[in-house]
């Protein structure tokens, strides 16, 4: 049986990196921890489904989610 | 006095018949001023991870080249295979709050970037029925453009040569037939290396030119970007002129008749 502290965080990976958000976390706090406070310019997949910017609050991230942090750059 | 003859891409009109890439720039200040010599009116952008860890004060593209003053086209670039081409349009989506112009590329090859014709059709039909407006980047093939044209995408843009190669037109023999096939706007997209180039398209028939590298990657961009701008414009109106034939001997332009030399 898994430990209250176990318990207390999940393992994602952030733009292909392994990060450990509280359990709980969702895609917002993602962005709020990367010191994001400007979510207008960004776009945000869970698992490779979009998750629109008006519901980034609203989901509860789970052990193995994959979270893409999309940004425009330049290009042809 | 000019006439009015407006390039229509999926009922919008656009005065410009230029599109630039923002790529391959020294900064955003240096792509901000060419992408305003060269006067065009849609860019491309593309998508990638944001660099996590960076400045999240330090500046955007989109502060360089503003949705509100451009129409933006993200691309599909280093996308390949069909799924990873439907995934970037639907951030793309998402990133520009529900704006469904994309210029889709589904690249078959790193060495001659030319595009997977197969997956690019495949592509092209999914994101139409999502209610994407597809600008498709496609080979010369006169077939090909057709069918993308029957599948409903709002511009064909086949290459004039390999992506950033700079070789001019390759085959305006196929150009000619796809300008001639097809009713939606037919844009050249990549391998253009000079502003002759551009003209040279324009003077087949095409709708509009697309280009990136032969301006970010001149000794001079801005200036490159004003002589693209002249190109195109040059090309056009030649092309609306109606050039008169070649033909093999010469044929005085000053009369025969009246000469006073016996």
């Amino acid at each position: 049986m898994s430990t209250e502290a176990e318990q207390a965080v999940i393992h994602v990976r952030i733009n292909g990196e392994a990060a450990q958000l509280p359990a709980g976390a969702s895609c917002a706090d993602v962005l709020a921890r990367l010191g994001i406070t400007e979510q207008r310019r960004l776009a945000v997949e869970r698992n490779e489904q979009i998750v629109p910017r008006s519901r980034l609050a609203e989901q509860e991230l789970a052990d193995g989610d994959r979270i893409e942090v999309i940004q425009a750059i330049g290009g042809g | 006095m000019p006439h009015r003859d407006p390039l229509v891409i999926a009922g919008r009109e656009y005065h410009s018949r230029l599109l630039v890439g923002t790529g391959k720039y020294r900064d955003l200040e240096q792509a901000g001023a060419a992408i305003e010599a060269s006067g065009a009116e849609i860019v491309t952008i593309a998508l990638r991870r944001s660099n996590i860890g960076q400045d999240p004060d330090a500046p955007n593209l989109l502060d360089a080249v503003p949705p509100e003053r451009y129409t933006l086209l993200p691309n599909t670039a280093g996308c390949y295979t069909v799924k990873d081409a439907l995934r970037t349009c639907r951030l793309a989506r998402e990133l520009l709050d529900g704006h469904n112009l994309v210029k889709l590329e589904v690249i078959g090859d790193e060495r001659t970037l030319y595009p997977d014709v197969g997956a690019t059709l495949e592509a092209a039909e999914q994101l139409v029925a999502e209610g994407f407006e597809v600008m498709a980047y496609t080979s010369d093939d006169p077939i090909a453009a057709r069918r993308l044209e029957e599948i409903g995408c709002v511009a064909v843009m086949p290459l004039a040569a390999p992506i950033g190669s700079g070789l001019g037109i390759q085959n305006s023999y196929n150009l000619l037939e796809i300008v001639e096939r097809l009713e939606v706007p037919v844009i050249v997209d990549a391998g253009v290396g000079t502003a002759s180039d551009v003209a040279v398209a324009m003077e087949h028939g095409c709708d509009a030119v697309l280009l990136n590298t032969a301006i970010a990657g001149a000794d001079d961009p801005v200036l490159m970007a004003s002589a693209m701008r002249k190109g195109v414009e040059a090309g056009r109106e030649a092309y609306r002129a109606g050039r008169i034939p070649k033909r093999r001997h010469a044929a005085a332009s000053s009369p025969q008749a009246g000469t006073f030399f016996e």
